[in-house]
């Protein structure tokens, strides 16, 4: 099976690989999925009190889809409000990364981890965690 | 010079040598006929040609020119020994044991066995991949009638003790089948001093063509026979009808008379490049053999870098071609059965690569593919959430995992 060129690009150049203090109030992470199937990502974002998303970094353990689709969420977070990253929805990252049938566990791995990490911000600061539906699993 | 990408996959198949070729050549063009057509020269070409190959492959597995079976290839060779047997000797016993480890082709006809309303022992193997030879006696019964145990395993290239288990056999009275797709020109085997009754092997993992397998059936002490399972012209002394795959079979004839001349020195120059390619790469931190070292072929290791996911890897040196225990590409999610069943957990099963060299791998091919394999398990772990917190002294096993 051919990777997409987005795929590889993402793969070659992964885009916001790294780590924030996830002691800090303003940052969130999530991590999601489990070594023994093959994928895991951590997502973080830093949120300032506007509610906008400024920083976003990931680490992920899988293949080149899960590498590519963590490290697309993490470029569209940037800028995003908090709300906004909530609307990102998995199929979005399968139809950029023209991920195939196979690989949209990734995609969901991913929305997974944008919510995960999302709700630790959310926790952390005094709000109820949203309720992650388990649609896709 | 380097030609890319590199091919370090030969457990799943290997190059055509030029020789095999060439004396296939004249049987794809010239000399067409088929061997089964006794009136004419044509037929007497092929024919001929066809028990030249026969004793080419008697020679190499030291068995008689009359107990070689053409087929298609292993995987119908393992599906016409089992099933062929267990009709065969259905009046003797209906109970067959194998191992976990075994090939799909042997696995799943056996799950066809008991779905028919045989009996399937699946023994357990150790860490090392080797079955227990006391568990085997013990699984027998008086209604077993065939171990089929495989010679070289094709994930971790771990050898089975075969003249013991063979012994084993020889003493309750059980035939012995094996499939030795991996070993049949690569490693010394010899029917008559390893006591094999049924033998599996084919042309494309020995530098032979795709399409063209045999299956060794004994003819003496026991005479052993499999039932047919394709019904037609009643070719192959009635045990595999079909019209002979003629150039196949010069092909597999020439490659195993090729694979006798040659195996002390390639096993030789083999193993001593996968050596160094195996040293090499346990110099990164936390990488591990998989399988035996010992008992185990002379061209293949398998080795798991933990931390980093195989399928990630295999793209970060795509300019090698090899393969990982991985499974990230099937809807099941599910790891190499083979590695689970030597007791990895899933995570370092998903970690794996397996490297197979062939008689055609170079020393700089081997340089490229450690130094390729170093940058790409640096880079991946570089951006592994995993690496991050076995660095931070994490233990993952403490950590919930979300499980998908």
């Amino acid at each position: 099976m051919a990777y997409s060129d987005k795929v590889i690009d993402h793969y070659n150049n992964p885009r916001n690989v790294g780590t924030l203090d996830k002691a800090k109030n303003s940052v969130g992470t999530g991590l999601v999925g489990a070594p023994e199937c093959g994928d895991v990502m951590r997502l973080q974002i830093e949120v300032d009190e506007n509610q906008i998303i400024t920083d976003a970094k990931f680490k992920t353990f899988g293949c080149g889809s899960a590498i590519a689709s963590s490290s697309l969420a993490t470029e569209w977070l940037k800028g995003k409000s908090v709300d906004e990253a909530l609307a990102i929805d998995n199929m979005d990252i399968v139809e950029e990364l023209a991920l195939p049938p196979v690989k949209i566990h990734c995609s969901v791995l991913a929305e997974d981890a944008i919510k995960s990490a999302i709700n630790d911000y959310r926790v952390k600061n005094g709000l109820p965690a949203l309720e992650i539906p388990k649609s896709h699993h | 010079m380097l030609t890319f990408p590199i091919y370090l996959d030969n457990n799943a198949t290997t190059p055509l040598d030029p020789r095999v070729l060439e004396a296939m050549m004249p049987y794809l063009t010239g000399k067409f006929g088929n061997a089964a057509s006794r009136n004419h020269a044509f037929g007497w070409h092929a024919e001929e040609a066809v028990d030249y190959a026969r004793e080419q492959i008697a020679s190499l597995i030291n068995c008689s020119p009359k107990e070689i079976i053409f087929t298609s290839g292993a995987t119908e060779s393992d599906n016409l020994a089992i099933k062929g047997v267990f009709e065969m000797y259905a009046s003797k016993g209906n109970h067959i044991i194998t191992a976990t480890t075994e090939h799909k082709a042997v696995l799943d006809t056996c799950k066809h066995i008991e779905k028919i309303g045989g009996k399937v022992t699946y023994l357990p193997v150790n860490a090392e991949g080797l079955i227990d030879l006391q568990q085997l006696e013990e699984a027998i019964t008086d209604k077993t009638i065939l171990i089929s145990i495989m010679y070289g395993n094709n994930e971790v290239g771990v050898i089975q003790p075969i003249r013991e288990i063979s012994a084993i056999a020889k003493k309750r009275g059980v035939l012995f089948f094996t499939d030795a797709t991996q070993a049949v020109g690569k490693i010394p085997v010899d029917v008559e001093a390893d006591g094999i009754d049924l033998m599996a092997f084919s042309g494309h993992k020995m530098y032979g063509p795709k399409g063209v397998g045999a299956l060794y059936v004994r003819r003496k002490n026991p005479r052993v026979k499999v039932t047919a399972q394709m019904d037609g012209g009643g070719h192959e002394r009635g045990m595999r009808s079909g019209t002979l795959n003629v150039p196949g079979i010069v092909g597999l004839g020439k490659a195993c008379e090729i694979a006798k001349q040659d195996m002390e020195k390639d096993t030789a120059r083999l193993s001593a490049m996968r050596d160094r390619l195996e040293k090499e790469l346990l110099t990164i931190e936390e990488s591990y053999v998989n399988g035996s070292r010992e008992h185990r072929l002379p061209h293949v290791t398998n080795i798991s870098f933990k931390y980093v996911e195989g399928e990630g890897l295999m793209m970060g040196v795509k300019d090698i071609a090899v393969s990982s225990g991985s499974a990230c590409t099937s809807a099941s999610l599910e790891p190499s059965y083979v590695l689970k069943a030597l007791g990895l957990s899933d995570d370092l099963a998903h970690s794996s690569l397996r490297f197979g060299l062939s008689r055609f791998t170079t020393e700089e091919e081997i340089d490229y593919a450690i130094n390729h394999t170093k940058e790409a398990v640096a880079k991946l772990r570089g951006m592994s959430p995993l690496w991050e917190m076995f660095k931070e002294g994490i233990d993952l096993n403490s950590i919930e995992w979300a499980e998908h």
